[in-house]
């Protein structure tokens, strides 16, 4: 501990004395940066506090029923909560689509031993795996889920480790076994009076199923996911995702860490979406403190946004096209990355894990070749697109491989919470940059690129042309970008307003959104990530049944889903 | 005029029959040819695999090997050592005599058509007068080798990668046959040497046959490309579905068999394509060019066949590093509702073409 507060105290002098630009060359003289008052206790409420509305176990799921009636059909988070004496509970986020009202509520119960609450599972879909997420943490069993297994953590795991009180290393030494992988699950279902339950067991896998493991160490699953699929020839019945490989307990783990170490397990999550998961995270700190960034930082995070965006789906078109089989396309398109992660390199000192925004600014001003490299690269990369389009997009095989392959509806895709490229592939509009504009989003003009075949060849169209948006954005603000600080002076130690906080950013495959409760302390009391790729693997099951096992391969490719996002 | 390569083995056979009874010398050319159609069979494997690295590198902006010699010339020779001293794994509840004897079959079947290409006038090594028709049946050999391969490994997707090639290769042998039968047609004999012989004296059949030729030659591509599970239709040992179909739990010399033996199918489909319809070991003649055919004449058989060989196996490379990869039903219909049907229609048009003398 004492190093932890020893560390973030050196923090702010070391800022202060950033590497300076050479002078020569800078466009932009860089300022020290001046300090600034904090308000310690804002008198109002930040703008990104959430408005929690606590319903009771008697009114939940009427309440639930006439939201969703109402068109709140978009469960945006659901996140398992311990308030240590007031007991277990969980908050949720649901969203109107075609309006964008937005509600929070939160239910909780007092009973630690044995906690029970009502599941959304039967207004949305996406609950299901989300309600195993808060089972698996919290040990909150949910009525009406029919599947509640662990998600993330070995079915033999003892306690539930997200809980204040829970010491999980104390029942749970390294295991040296295989992981069982039972092939039955149960869940709590309501009688018919719809008070009380009953448990229901029910089978995953039957007996004589022919069920193949894509994964764990699969060459498409772009990680270390594992599906357990079953096969009738090569027509896929049924998939079962198992999560968990890798992961860190990344949630766990910041909250024993000040909140300048957050932030650096934040490019660990979905790594290609570095930029915004810090973008996002630092945003809500930020509001929830009431510190006001400069229009350079804002502007500096929208360009780096926007950069990420590009590589990811350059990332996106590679990997699909080696999947298929087209490894030359995934050469050309690894070509291209490399410069963006050359002009990432200048700046932030990192290819991959960038550790480039901070509470309060940027850790470094950009280098003096920014600019001039970023603005080489926009033509280039719009001509790479063409050649992308003449050496795979275009190719009869490949469309033959991806058009009406793995049609997502407007309505399933909401169910999901399918957000990103694949929810606008099937004309779902839920750009978080149009939505609830930030950075310096509504100062640029772009399009919410959307399509609405909702197959796998319109979600690979829907990424390209999102480069060409993003190109677009770089291109407004690259020469535009205003004189500031590039770091606001904060506090040693930075303490959050005690609230509940939820800010959101258009990650590379996604809504990235960060909840954030506060106790007042140096260390959030919980810090819930939404994770970008986890609805996608949530869907693969419904998306995938009756297609056939290459299918997979470019459905779970287009849907374009990074493990350690899902698991964080 | 022409080398002809009989002079030499009539010249071994007198002076060995000078000092050793009749099966004596015939023994003995017997081992000599087995060792020369092994040491070819590895020397042109590791010619294609280089050639196929430096290829497909240079279609993707890149350079290839570069460290081990000098352009990396002795990389696939370090590659060959590697797999020779890896350790062959043996599994656990997975059928051993099936298991070992796989790869044997796929690698024979391959030795045995390789030893049916004409090399260059009088340098056939198998040749009999319904040469064609052994090449067909031999060459199905190799299906049963991966069928047993994805059967005994005791593997899901070895299971579906053999199941897949099962179908793939077993239908496109039939577009193979049709296209081979199209060329009998007009050629009248099924001996390899026979054909060859034909097309010095009367020019390639490519150009002999015009219109129904230059299908079929298209067809035969791509029916040759699919016998050899190679891209686009690499789908039984796709690695992004099946890790490596059916050789997924096969390691070091018995890996290394089928891997030589894709390597060596893709030179004898090639082999066969530039024998068939490119002439074989024929030279290029155009009527009316006295000096140019005499220049032609002059270089040897031997590089005739390997110059036509290599340039279909380019052809062949460029498709592979170029297109996605098909899926199973689509490689199927491909076959069943294209290639087949075209080929037989084909088939009649060569036929006509044949019967009223519209051939060259």
């Amino acid at each position: 501990m004492e190093n932890i507060e020893k560390n973030t105290a050196v923090l702010p002098e070391a800022k202060a004395e950033a590497p300076k630009a050479p002078d020569a060359v800078a466009p932009k003289v860089v300022k020290p940066a001046v300090a600034k008052p904090v308000p310690a206790a804002p008198t109002t409420p930040a703008e990104n506090a959430l408005d929690l509305v606590e319903l009771t176990q008697d009114n939940f799921r009427q309440t639930i029923e006439a939201d969703y009636q109402a068109g709140f059909t978009f469960l945006e988070c659901l996140t398992g909560m311990d308030w240590g004496e007031e007991g277990l509970g969980v908050i949720y986020n649901i969203e109107n689509p075609e309006t964008g009202a937005r509600k929070c509520y939160k239910i909780k119960t007092a009973d630690r031993v044995n906690p029970v609450l009502p599941s959304v599972c039967t207004w949305y879909d996406i609950a299901n795996i989300y309600e195993r997420e808060a089972y698996d943490f919290y040990g909150i069993k949910f009525v009406g889920n029919p599947d509640m297994r662990r998600i993330y953590l070995r079915e033999d795991w003892v306690g539930y480790p997200m809980r204040k009180d829970d010491e999980p290393e104390k029942f749970n030494p390294t295991r040296m076994t295989n992981e069982p992988l039972a092939d039955e699950t149960s869940g709590l279902m309501y009688d018919e009076d719809g008070v009380n339950y009953h448990t229901e067991r029910s089978k995953i896998f039957e007996a004589d199923d022919y069920v193949v493991n894509i994964g764990p160490q699969h060459p498409s699953t772009h990680g270390v996911l594992h599906f357990r699929v079953k096969l009738e020839g090569e027509t896929i019945r049924k998939i079962d995702p198992v999560l968990g490989y890798i992961h860190r307990g990344v949630e766990k783990l910041n909250e024993q860490m000040t909140y300048p170490q957050t932030l650096a397990l934040t490019d660990r999550l979905d790594y290609l979406g570095a930029m915004q998961n810090r973008h996002a995270l630092c945003m809500c700190i930020e509001k929830a403190m009431g510190v006001e960034v400069s229009d350079r930082v804002q502007v500096i995070r929208t360009i780096m946004d926007e950069l990420q965006r590009i590589d990811s789906h350059i990332l996106f078109f590679s990997c699909l096209a080696q999947d298929l089989g087209a490894t030359t396309a995934f050469l050309y398109g690894f070509r291209d990355r490399e410069k963006i992660l050359d002009i990432f390199e200048e700046t932030c000192g990192g290819r991959l894990i960038l550790n480039y925004n901070t509470i309060g600014g940027v850790m470094a001003d950009i280098h003096p070749n920014f600019q001039k490299r970023v603005k080489e690269f926009i033509p280039y990369m719009r001509k790479a697109i063409r050649e992308y389009y003449d050496v795979f997009i275009n190719n009869v095989i490949f469309r033959n491989r991806a058009i009406g392959v793995g049609i997502l509806s407007k309505e399933d895709c909401i169910s999901y919470g399918c957000t990103g490229g694949t929810g606008r592939a099937s004309g779902w509009h839920n750009d978080v940059r149009k939505r609830m504009p930030y950075a310096a989003y509504d100062k640029v003009q772009f399009n919410e690129v959307v399509r609405t075949e909702g197959d796998s060849y319109a979600r690979t169209l829907v990424r390209m042309d999102e480069i060409l948006e993003s190109l677009s954005i770089i291109e407004q603000l690259i020469d535009n970008i205003p004189e500031g600080n590039y770091q606001e002076k904060m506090k040693p130690i930075i303490k959050v307003p005690a609230g509940t906080y939820y800010s959101a950013v258009e990650g590379s495959r996604g809504e990235f959104g960060v909840l954030l409760e506060s106790r007042g302390d140096k260390s959030p009391y919980r810090l819930h990530y939404r994770s970008t790729g986890l609805p996608l693997v949530a869907v693969m099951d419904h998306v995938c049944q009756g297609h056939m096992l290459a299918d997979l391969i470019t459905i779970g490719g287009t849907l374009d889903y990074v493990v350690p996002d899902i698991d964080r | 005029m022409f080398f002809d390569f009989s002079k030499v083995t009539n010249w071994l056979h007198g002076w060995l029959t000078g000092f050793m009874p009749e099966w004596g010398a015939i023994l003995t050319e017997s081992v000599l040819v087995l060792l020369a159609i092994i040491a070819l069979y590895a020397v042109f494997a590791i010619i294609m695999i280089y050639m196929e690295r430096k290829i497909c590198a240079a279609f993707q902006c890149r350079l290839g090997p570069m460290r081990v010699g000098p352009w990396g010339l002795l990389q696939v020779f370090s590659d060959v050592f590697k797999m020779l001293t890896k350790e062959i794994v043996n599994l656990r509840k997975t059928d051993m005599f099936l298991h070992n004897l796989a790869p044997f079959l796929v690698v024979s079947a391959s030795m045995i058509t390789f030893a049916c290409l004409p090399w260059n006038k009088g340098a056939h090594i198998i040749d009999f007068n319904v040469g064609v028709f052994f090449f067909l049946a031999v060459s199905s050999i190799g299906v049963v080798g991966i069928l047993l391969a994805g059967w005994s490994s005791n593997n899901k997707y070895a299971l579906i990668g053999a199941m897949r090639s099962g179908a793939q290769i077993i239908s496109y042998e039939l577009s193979i046959g049709l296209t081979m039968l199209t060329m009998i047609c007009m050629t009248g004999t099924m001996s390899f040497s026979e054909i060859c012989m034909q097309q010095y004296e009367h020019g390639w059949n490519i150009f002999r046959g015009h219109v129904p030729a230059v299908l079929a030659f298209i067809i035969y591509l791509i029916a040759g490309n699919a016998e050899c599970n190679r891209g686009p239709f690499d789908l039984p040992e796709s690695e992004s579905e099946l890790t490596a179909g059916y050789h997924t739990e096969y390691s070091g010399m018995h890996f290394g068999y089928y891997y030589l033996a894709e390597f060596m199918n893709l030179f004898i489909c090639a082999g066969m394509a530039s024998t068939i319809f490119l002439g074989g070991w024929a030279p290029l003649q155009i009527p009316g060019l006295e000096g140019f055919n005499d220049i032609m004449s002059a270089i040897p058989g031997a590089v005739w066949f390997l110059g036509k060989t290599f340039f279909v196996i380019f052809l062949l490379m460029w498709l592979r590093w170029t297109f996605p990869r098909l899926r199973i039903d689509q490689i199927l219909s491909l076959e069943w509702k294209y290639l087949v049907p075209i080929s037989m229609l084909n088939l009649i048009l060569m036929a006509l073409a044949v019967s009223f003398g519209l051939y060259f």
